[in-house]
């Protein structure tokens, strides 16, 4: 295997090769409205544990050495590993919700197909946050209206109007726990990311 | 999953919480040597290349090297290692410095790749 050609690339599957192509998405949307239900729909969940530095910097000494004893909690966080037949890894990371664990996202957006932002008709407000960071970060996103069932029924324009979104982000009615559903989440998020960039490219062309 | 060698019960708790100090393991390392990057989706594989005299491989190392025998996201091998993601990123920052280990990056930008995006999508519609 000649690894040389893969470095500083995107692994994608080649014939012959063993790397498996890997990409992600990201699930996000305010606090409990339905992350973790989603990706456990249509994938297997795992932990993974990370450390969130104590927001105390006065902890530990020196940090620009990176040598010091800094302090921090761990953090569990799950996310979904879905593999294909074709040896791509589809990865589904829920961002986590409480303002102290922003320092996260970065690391999991870097790369990311897009972001699929769950929004909850009873308090819609609580996806803000989600919407700004990743139009701020130029990541595509569909937005998932989670249809928990006391909560009112909107038209997808009405959400449009209250969110202030743009009139091609696609909007999408759900249900977190049906598998279909969930599908047609990722499929129209996949299907924006692919148009959007071939308008672009027209648009360069022209 | 289980406790391998007792440190995992000691110094880190299941849940976010405790104070702990997960970079005792590291000698109090917090940052990657090398100033190589980990993203979460990259692959890592062993280089099959001994140890150079100076670097001892710790246990951690060497369950690491085992585990990237075969390309390795680093997701999936600190879900698998039951490490916090800094902590492994340390430890694959001194593989990487040693020739023992390669990173296959991916992409730092959103994904514009129209295969890349086309497997997914296929997949996807698979299911
Ligand atoms: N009726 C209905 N209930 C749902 C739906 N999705 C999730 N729930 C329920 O809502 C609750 C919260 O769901 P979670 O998946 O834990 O939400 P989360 O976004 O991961 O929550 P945090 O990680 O705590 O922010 C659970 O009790 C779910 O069973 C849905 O589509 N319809
Ligand atoms: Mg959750």
């Amino acid at each position: 295997m000649d690894l040389n050609r893969f470095e500083d690339t995107h692994p994608a599957a080649r014939p012959g090769s063993a790397v498996p192509a890997t990409a992600k998405i990201l699930i996000s949307g305010g606090f409990g409205v339905g992350k973790t239900t989603l990706v456990g729909t249509i994938s297997e969940i795992r932990p993974l544990r990370t450390e969130e530095p104590l927001s105390d910097r006065s902890v530990g000494v020196d940090d620009t050495r990176g040598v010091s004893a800094k302090t921090t909690t761990t953090v569990a966080m799950d996310f979904g590993r879905i593999s294909f037949p074709s040896d791509l890894v589809l990865y589904l990371f829920g961002t986590p919700g409480q303002e102290r664990f922003w320092f996260m996202w970065d690391d999991l957006a870097v790369g990311a197909v897009g972001a699929v932002i769950m929004a909850d008709t009873r308090r819609v407000a609580d996806c803000f946050a989600s919407i700004d960071y990743f139009e701020q970060n130029g990541i595509p996103f569909v937005i998932a209206v989670n249809c928990f069932d006391d909560a009112p029924r909107f038209e997808p324009d009405d959400i449009r109007i209250a969110l202030s979104l743009a009139p091609e982000v696609p909007i999408v009615l759900c249900d977190a726990r049906e598998r279909d559903s969930v599908k047609k989440v990722l499929v129209s998020l996949v299907r924006y990311v692919m148009t959007r960039h071939s308008r672009r490219n027209q648009a360069t062309l022209a | 999953m289980t406790s391998h060698d007792g440190y995992g019960d000691r110094w880190f708790d299941r849940e976010a919480g405790p104070v702990v100090r997960p970079y005792a393991l590291t000698k109090g390392r917090t940052l990657p040597s090398g100033g190589a990057t980990f993203g979460l989706i990259d692959v890592v594989i062993a280089t099959s290349e001994r140890p150079p005299a100076h670097f001892r491989p710790g246990p951690e190392h060497r369950r690491i090297l085992n585990m990237c025998r075969r390309p390795t996201p680093i997701v999936d091998l600190t879900s698998e290692i039951d490490l916090p993601l800094g902590v492994v990123r340390v430890l694959l920052g001194d593989l990487t410095s040693e020739g023992m280990l390669r990173v296959l990056s991916t992409q730092k930008q959103p994904v514009t790749d129209q295969r890349l995006l086309r497997m997914v999508l296929d997949g996807l519609e698979s299911l």
